[in-house]
């Protein structure tokens, strides 16, 4: 079947397709430029708002952008690429200390609105967790979409780790309960927990999600706690709006970037953490349990300008 | 959102204008730059913004400004009009065959889009009007999406064909189909597993499906969230197998919905439905119209009016307006709006439809109403005597007190309730008054609930 690639080359394999528009769209503009001025802005900042950044992060990239070519006396327009690149990869940093939750008993909560890929990303996080000799446990905690906890469990059994699950329609708080005691009287060293997707502006879920939240601090306040919000890659900027209301309600910690191997180019991501500061930790490049990989800003961003096209 | 409403940015650029009579061509450049980035922080395709903004300045330049409104309104009004035009007319259908011909409608999509939810609500539509409707899972991949069209047909009662994980989509079908002419059913539904539009052999995979039964109509399901990808993805689907009719999912977030203009703008054809919600109810049909307001960010006033005038009884309706005028409105009207505006789905959805209610107004508005509050609420009143619902001002600190122990709650909430009462008093007088009176074409004979 298909040979297991590197990171690099599945990131860039994944991306290729969305490199093809906005790297041809880069190309043309840093190429059909020779000087730097107006109109190359102006269309550099169409660009990127074409990628999904977002026009408010574009702008503040291309301000950035602007008061470095002034200060460096820049005047070539590749020059003035390597730049952007830079600031972009500065900006998407992850810093030290993203992974903690890996070294540590930890519980993972897994929160984002219908559809974004949540119990998938689980079960590759699942997958890629236990393959780093930890001991993880899943909480099937969406009691509320048909079939989910069957999925959640298919997922399990992929990755060989242990499931605790609810009856559907079940109050999803409980669940969480039985895990986290679970979790305690089988030495887990991390514990994932499956939510329902919801939408973030309808407010009973919301509050849902709150309690849960609760429920892990009072019954689980050794472990270490890690919250991450599922974002479909190919979501314009209402994931901007996702990712606000989620923090809001479970104070998020990180992002998980989904279905980046299509032709969405993920340029949101950029403007989430320009906007919130919330990190991006893994990315999604299909639907092998292999899939899942840890966050790299320079070859994220790499991939999104490298000039080659990918076959 | 970082989202000013578009109007009142609009009436920023006209701010030195007022009483010009006719369109100028900077007038409009300058205005459109406005309307370009409300389209982009909508999420419209950049190249479909650029395309109907330049359809709209050649439509603008030099046309007089329309008696009652200033340039800025009438730019909206080109914009708006262009818009609902560029996304076709409502109330399309999927073209079913007539009488008891079977009909097969294939359901496509990229993952997590709703196809499986969406192909159990409209087959539960269909259902409804006397089709006998036949769900095929053909989703062979992700784990457990048989189990959910199954549970999804058990719940709006259509039966559901699978051969399990183990056969072909393409012989799941046709099976599917053979199935459903033996056994008195007149139309099938295909539901497909998720795919990229750029995976060749899943696209295959769906071709393979059109060769091995014939397909009547072809549905993309597409996330109302889509960003600037929405055009690739329907332009792909187009090109490879061909789209009948759209539905936009996820519409009861409160995404601004571009995705709609570019699948539009991209593809040419109709959506057809939104969804709205989880349950197989809540499928509704498109109105271009709307559509374009929400886009522009101006409130989805024509939907609110059309809910309000199908929950509500219009006779208590007009007794309500004429309490209004009377300002005799009381706290049992106060609960009576109440429930109905429950039976609208919630006072932030009817909200979120108002132009004009910003992010922190909601804001405001949600922390004060959420729905918990609203059983409180109720307790206060029914704690009240008659005479203090139907005449609130004779509250004082005994009578609050007194209030607050039937209801057991804390001084300070009757206090806030009465407070929010007087507040929803002024508002509704205020919006009697807007309805009322000069805009006509707008909301002209309708009677709101306030």
């Amino acid at each position: 079947m298909e040979e297991k690639k590197g990171f690099f080359k599945r990131l860039v394999d994944g991306l290729s397709k969305t490199r093809d528009n906005i790297v041809t769209g880069f190309d043309s503009i840093f190429m059909g430029y020779s000087s730097i001025d107006e109109d190359f802005y102006e269309e550099l900042e169409e660009t990127l708002v074409m990628g999904d950044i977002g026009i408010s992060a574009t702008t503040s990239i291309i301000e950035d952008l602007k008061n470095k070519v002034r200060e460096q006396n820049i005047k070539d327009p590749g020059e003035c690429r390597r730049l952007l690149m830079q600031s972009i990869k500065d900006q998407m940093d992850l810093g030290p200390g993203a992974y903690e939750f890996e070294n540590r008993r930890s519980v993972i909560l897994v929160v984002g609105v219908n559809g974004v890929g949540k119990t998938t990303s689980i079960g590759k996080l699942a997958g890629l967790l236990k393959d780093d000799g930890k001991k993880v446990l899943l909480a099937a905690a969406d009691t509320f979409r048909a079939a989910a906890g069957e999925q959640l469990s298919m997922w399990a059994e992929r990755a060989g780790v242990d499931i605790i699950m609810g009856q559907d329609g079940s109050d999803p708080g409980a669940v969480v309960y039985d895990a986290i005691n679970a979790a305690k009287s089988r030495g887990t060293d991390i514990l994932i927990c499956d939510t329902a997707g919801r939408l973030h502006n309808k407010k009973n879920l919301m509050n849902e999600l709150v309690k849960i939240n609760r429920i892990i601090e009072r019954e689980y306040p050794e472990a270490y706690k890690e919250v991450l919000v599922v974002l479909d890659g190919t979501t314009g900027q209402n994931a901007l709006s996702q990712a606000r209301q989620f923090q809001e309600a479970t104070d998020i910690s990180g992002i998980i970037l989904t279905k980046l191997d299509g032709t969405a180019k993920g340029g949101i991501a950029v403007a989430i953490h320009a906007e919130l500061g919330i990190p991006v930790k893994y990315i999604g490049v299909g639907e092998q349990i292999d899939d899942l990989q840890k966050f790299d800003a320079d070859a994220f961003v790499n991939a999104l300008f490298a000039e080659d096209q990918a076959s | 959102m970082a989202f000013e409403n578009l109007t009142e940015k609009l009436q920023n650029v006209f701010k030195n204008l007022r009483g010009k009579g006719r369109l100028s061509e900077e007038d409009v450049k300058s205005a459109l730059k406005e309307v370009k980035m409300a389209l982009l922080e909508a999420d419209v395709n950049f190249k479909v913004v650029r395309q109907f903004t330049k359809a709209v300045q050649e439509k603008a330049v030099g046309q007089d400004v329309m008696n009652g409104l200033n340039p800025a309104q009438m730019v909206i009004k080109i914009v708006n009009d262009e818009m609902v035009n560029l996304m076709g007319s409502s109330g399309e259908t999927l073209k079913v065959n007539p009488g008891g011909e079977m009909t097969v409608i294939m359901m496509m999509g990229l993952q997590g889009a709703g196809k499986t939810t969406t192909t159990a609500k409209l087959a539960a539509k269909y259902k409804s009007q006397g089709k006998k409707p036949l769900l095929a899972a053909c989703d062979v991949y992700r784990p457990a999406a048989i189990k959910q069209l199954q549970l999804n047909g058990e719940r709006v009662g259509v039966e559901v064909f699978s051969l399990g994980d183990r056969e072909k989509p393409e012989v799941i079908a046709a099976k599917a189909v053979e199935y459903a002419r033996e056994n008195g059913f007149n139309m099938v539904f295909i539901d497909t597993a998720g795919r990229l539009h750029v995976d060749d052999e899943m696209m295959d995979e769906l071709e393979r499906i059109r060769e091995a039964v014939h397909v009547d109509q072809t549905i993309l399901v597409a996330d109302a969230m889509t960003g600037q990808d929405a055009v690739n993805v329907a332009e792909r689907f187009e090109e490879k197998i061909g789209i009948d009719g759209v539905i936009l999912t996820k519409m009861d977030g409160d995404t601004r919905g571009g995705a709609a203009l570019s699948i539009r703008a991209s593809c040419g054809k109709p959506i057809l439905y939104v969804g709205m919600g989880e349950k197989p109810s809540d499928l509704e049909q498109f109105y271009p119209d709307r559509m374009a307001s929400r886009i522009l960010g101006m409130g989805d006033v024509l939907s609110l009016i059309e809910k309000a005038q199908e929950n509500l009884n219009e006779e208590t309706a007009r007794e309500m307006e004429k309490k209004l005028k009377k300002a005799t409105f009381g706290f049992d009207d106060y609960l009576e709006s109440m429930s109905q505006m429950k039976k609208m789905g919630g006072i932030q959805e009817i909200l979120g439809m108002l132009p004009g209610v910003g992010n922190a107004q909601m804001k405001m508005l949600e922390d004060s109403v959420d729905e918990s509050m609203m059983a409180r609420t109720e307790a206060i009143i029914l704690s009240m005597t008659p005479k203090e619902r139907s005449n609130p001002d004779i509250l004082n600190v005994s009578r609050k007190n007194r209030i607050a122990r039937g209801a057991g709650v804390d001084i300070a909430e009757v206090n806030r309730l009465v407070k929010q009462f007087e507040q929803a008093r002024k508002m509704m007088k205020q919006m009697g008054g807007m309805m009322g009176g000069r805009k006509k074409g707008l909301f002209g004979g309708l009677n709101l609930p306030f």
